[in-house]
């Protein structure tokens, strides 16, 4: 048993959900109690579907089990059928459905259904969303595009000669981080180079469109904790290659495009001519001097932390001080990256962890999810988020996609709004007294105090946008936490009131940090006492 | 979702009462657990352990609004596959998973251990947990269980599983006692203050609240204790504190300037207070609640409901809209109905109302959409896709997470459903 409290992942079949969700005429039988038809609302709350998903719960009750839940489901199974008339039924259970082993396939099979069934076993108690995911749109692929498959050991026909090459785009999903712009994003790149899109999937694809997946020359992999493994299938029974660069930020842009080259042929340099994204030269226009070495702590899903981490240190000069991911499934890339950095990597998905990390490195600024934003704003530190799980801030009406040229000014923009921009912050560092450029200010073009206890009791009441009807507990709550955090522990070093004094005109944006770095020094150096003296001692030994 | 739809016309119903159509099918409802986001909340000392599966601790993630509270007092001890597969004591994991938690914060005096359906399924026998844990931790934690699992309790019924489960643990009045009134439901804190000063003008002093706001105030129970439900839905708690002698005292819900003028009064004929102090208690209240709710009339008159069924609370509010503000109701569906609870709502409701009780929602919507109501109460997850097709909807969550009760109030409840309407005449896009 582990305890929880906050989760990264949803069950995987959410996962399913996501996929199921994502496409066109499918319908998704779920054996499932009541409770968990909260899962429609991720879809038409935080993402803001107009429709409901195409999901049927069977919502049995503790007066079925035993006798006639296994009947329910068939019963529910017929009926969605009629009902929705979809062109591919997923079947599968839900946690406590697991537990009853009522074998939703093979009841569904046993209907005689007039439709393709695509059984989902997706074992609840050890795997989580984005495996769902990645398994409901394997299986997915295998059922409707596997009939079509060539003789195993026959060589795929090459591309006729004057034919564009083509492929498909797989991976996005319905509650994805940006999958809708994206695709948007990496079809107008690929166009650019006289690439054809045939099918996208699962969004928006149909079942049809899947049978026909094998058609195009090669796949392009947008999100592997997703597509891999449907890829890799497709690589294995159709001989099509697919992508493995994912294109976010410039140098993985480009170098998305050279793979492409290779694949296909194609010259990609016609994509590169001009300034295809305004990140290059916004980075190495002065005014971006002071984001050199701005210490960043990334974490996200695999993929985005990888590519996160990469434009903050090489396309935008920031220093990655920290890195991590809650995918398992990629802990062999993030650890990579981690070290080429020089850094040690976070492999978990418990948020505390994350948490303890983010105090203990106090960076200036966070890349994250919607939980270390969460994170940052009580620690008062900026953050931008880059990764799923998000809330429904991230899924903004303006197109705002992450991949390719208009992705990485995306970037650019989102990364650096959350930091105390240029001479203002060395005006805040000259006159830590004027009465102003208090600590509560914060950035002047930023709306939000950044201050701990503020930030700590902020309700977010999205998307029940609903007053808790009990609130002022809760701001006491925040506040004492806030109190009891400030507290030195005993046995520490303690600040004398000197250079507690001194330490405020510190900019509040690298207090934390300094007085991290003076206590550690006096901790090291066997100083009981911490004067004005030790701050400055402290400061010349760490450097800025 | 086998066929079963079926009119009630029971014997009991009698001539006059609504007609009831009982569904069963795709119910489209929280299941108890959610109840922890206010309960937590409301009793300051407790925390809500789920002992359940990821699904649970993603739904209290989702339904929270995710993330609201630095550090909320619920948790999930989530079962993995070596807890079912027998590698590991599923008790013996439980007690790590409390020592630690406990360990961690020494502020929490109660601990609720709450069922899942998963943790139900494999039978995992949480009471005999909270006694044993119980034992370890008393006297500085008292540790208790209840269900909020979606295969036994729907949304609110999890506040009447964990109330259910605090009445064994209040204290006996004792015989000599004067007699006391407790309010039970969940309320909030300014609703609960202002109807213990209400009280207090009645001369009715000995005034308590189940929950109490802290764990260690568990107020006395006894034949002398007479008691209010401030909430519709809290059947099995209302029965255990019976079988404790006390007494429920008839009343429509406090909705509203009639059902909280009825709800008062219950408790000021009990106490034997005179008309004429009542009248001059209650006037004042009762002519603010009319004057803020007479704002929304023009809004609200003659417009058609639908209720969609969440939390039991669905028929004094209809009850509240069509007698006070003139509204129509097309079909007012509720998860359970609890016929002895409901008598005096029952009764006022208007003549020929179309009342739904559990759900078959797919055959629900077929019936919303063919009566095209001008307002539409249901959930979250059913809430967009209307708007789509052209209906007006109103968040039905929103009911349980916003003070709607007592005469101050009331003008809140109604402005809850105009708001949609005025936004949907407001807009030009
Ligand atoms: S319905 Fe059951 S499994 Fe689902 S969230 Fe509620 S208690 Fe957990
Ligand atoms: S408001 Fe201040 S920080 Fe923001 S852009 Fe203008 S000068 Fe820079």
């Amino acid at each position: 048993m582990q305890l929880t409290v906050w989760t990264y992942e949803g069950p995987p079949h959410v996962g399913a959900m996501r996929v199921a969700t994502a496409m066109k005429d499918v319908h998704y039988v779920l054996h499932a109690p009541q409770g968990d038809t909260y899962a429609d609302l991720l879809f038409t709350m935080i993402e803001r579907r107009d429709k409901r998903p195409p999901v049927t719960y069977t919502t049995f009750q503790a007066r079925d089990l035993g006798s006639d839940t296994a009947e329910l489901f068939k019963t529910a199974a017929a009926e969605a059928v009629e009902r929705f008339q979809p062109k591919a039924l997923l079947v599968g259970a839900s946690c406590t459905a697991e537990l009853i082993q009522d074998d939703p396939g093979g009841l569904a099979k046993a209907l005689n259904l007039s439709v393709p069934v695509v059984p989902l076993e997706l074992p609840s108690y050890s795997k989580k969303e984005n495996w769902g995911a990645a398994e409901t749109f394997y299986q997915t692929v295998r059922t409707l595009a596997g009939p079509n498959a060539p003789a195993p050991g026959s060589e795929r026909t090459p591309r006729p000669v004057g034919r564009a090459p083509s492929c498909n785009l797989l991976g996005p999903t319905a509650l994805g981080f940006r999958h809708r712009d994206d695709v948007l994003e990496v079809r107008k790149l690929l166009e650019s180079i006289g690439v054809e899109v045939r099918v996208v999937a699962p969004l928006n694809a149909t079942p049809a469109d899947i049978a026909r997946l094998g058609e195009a020359d090669f796949n392009v992999v947008l999100y592997p904790e997703i597509a891999l493994s449907a890829a890799s299938w497709l690589k294995r029974t159709f001989r099509q290659p697919h992508t493995t660069v994912v294109p976010i930020g410039i140098g993985a842009t480009k170098d998305f495009l050279k793979e492409v080259g290779e694949l296909t042929g194609v010259d990609p340099n016609p994509a590169l001519a001009g300034e295809p994204s305004r990140l290059p030269w916004w980075s190495r226009s002065i005014d971006s001097t002071y984001l050199t070495g701005k210490r960043v702590f990334v974490f996200g899903d695999g993929t985005h932390a990888v590519a996160a981490a990469r434009v903050a240190q090489e396309e935008l000069g920031f220093e990655v001080v920290g890195i991590g991911t809650y995918s398992r499934e990629m802990a062999r890339e993030v650890r990579a990256v981690a070290e080429r950095y020089g850094v040690e990597a976070l492999i978990t998905d418990d948020y505390l962890e994350v948490e303890e990390r983010i105090e203990a490195l106090q960076p200036e600024l966070v890349l994250g999810t919607q939980m270390e934003r969460h994170m940052a704003k009580r620690l008062g530190i900026g953050c931008a988020v880059i990764s799923a799980p998000v809330h429904v801030q991230d899924y903004p009406a303006r197109y705002a996609p992450q991949m390719g040229w208009e992705g990485a000014n995306v970037l650019f923009d989102t990364w650096v709004h959350p930091l105390v921009m240029g001479l203002e912050e060395h005006l805040l560092g000259m006159f830590r007294e004027d009465f102003e450029f208090h600590d509560e200010a914060g950035g002047s073009h930023l709306a939000h105090g950044t201050r701990r206890a503020t930030a700590a009791a902020e309700p977010v009441p999205e998307p029940a946008a609903a007053e808790i009807r009990i609130a002022a507990p809760v701001l006491q709550a925040a506040e004492s936490r806030a109190e009891a955090e400030s507290a030195p522990a005993a046995g520490e070093p303690a600040w004398t009131a000197e250079a507690e004094k001194e330490l405020k005109k510190i900019p509040f944006f690298v207090r934390g940090k300094a007085r991290r770095n003076t206590e550690r020094f006096a901790a090291e150096h066997g100083v009981a006492a911490i004067t004005v003296e030790t701050l400055y001692d402290a400061k010349a030994h760490f450097g800025k | 979702m086998s066929d079963v739809a079926t009119l009630d016309s029971k014997p009991g119903a009698g001539c006059g009462a609504p007609e009831v159509l009982r569904e069963r099918g795709q119910r489209e409802v929280f299941c108890g657990l959610t109840g922890i986001i206010w309960l937590h909340r409301k009793i300051q000392d407790a925390f809500f352990l789920i002992v359940g599966s990821r699904t649970c601790a993603h739904l209290m993630q989702s339904a929270a609004g995710v993330m609201i509270f630095a550090e909320p007092r619920f948790g999930t001890a989530i079962i993995e596959e070596r807890d079912l597969a027998g590698m590991a004591d599923a008790n013996d994991e439980l007690d790590k998973v409390v020592t630690r938690l406990l360990a961690r914060r020494p502020d929490i005096k109660m601990l609720f251990l709450v069922g899942s359906c998963p943790s139900e399924v494999i039978k995992l026998d949480l009471s005999r947990a909270a006694q044993r844990l119980s034992k370890r931790f008393l006297p500085d934690v008292r540790v208790l269980n209840y269900t909020g699992s979606g295969i036994e309790t729907t949304f609110t019924q999890g506040e009447d599983m964990c109330l259910a489960s605090l009445v064994p643990e209040l204290p006996a009045a004792s015989e000599g006692d004067a007699p006391n009134l407790l309010i039970v439901g969940a309320l909030a804190d300014v609703v609960e203050d202002q109807f213990v000063r209400t009280f207090g003008k009645l001369g009715i002093e000995e005034v308590s609240a189940l929950p109490p706001r802290r764990s260690t105030e568990l107020p006395a129970v006894g034949p002398h204790t007479r008691f209010l439900l401030a909430q519709p839905f809290l059947g099995e708690t209302a029965r255990l504190l019976e079988s404790r002698g006390a007494q429920r005292l008839a009343a429509p819900f406090p909705l509203g300037v009639e059902g909280t003028t009825g709800w008062l009064k219950a408790a000021a004929d009990a106490w034997d207070v005179k008309a004429e102090t009542f009248e001059a208690v209650v006037a004042p209240g009762q002519q603010r609640a009319r004057v803020a709710i007479e704002r929304y009339r023009e809004r609200l008159a003659g417009q058609s409901l639908f209720f969609f069924p969440d939390s039991q609370l669905e028929i004094p509010i209809a009850r509240f809209l069509s007698r006070e503000l003139d509204m129509q109701l097309v079909e007012v569906g509720t998860p359970y109905l609890h016929r002895q609870h409901m008598a005096e709502e029952l009764a006022l409701l208007p003549t020929g109302v179309q009342l739904s009780e559990g759900q078959h929602v797919d055959r629900q919507i077929d019936r919303c959409r063919a009566a095209r109501p001008d307002l539409t109460v249901c959930g979250l997850g059913l809430a967009n896709p209307f708007e789509q097709e052209g209906l007006t909807t109103k968040w039905s969550i929103e009911l349980v997470f916003t003070p709607i009760q007592g005469f101050e109030q009331a003008g809140d409840l109604a402005e809850l459903f105009a708001r949609p309407l005025v936004r949907r005449t407001k807009l030009e896009v």
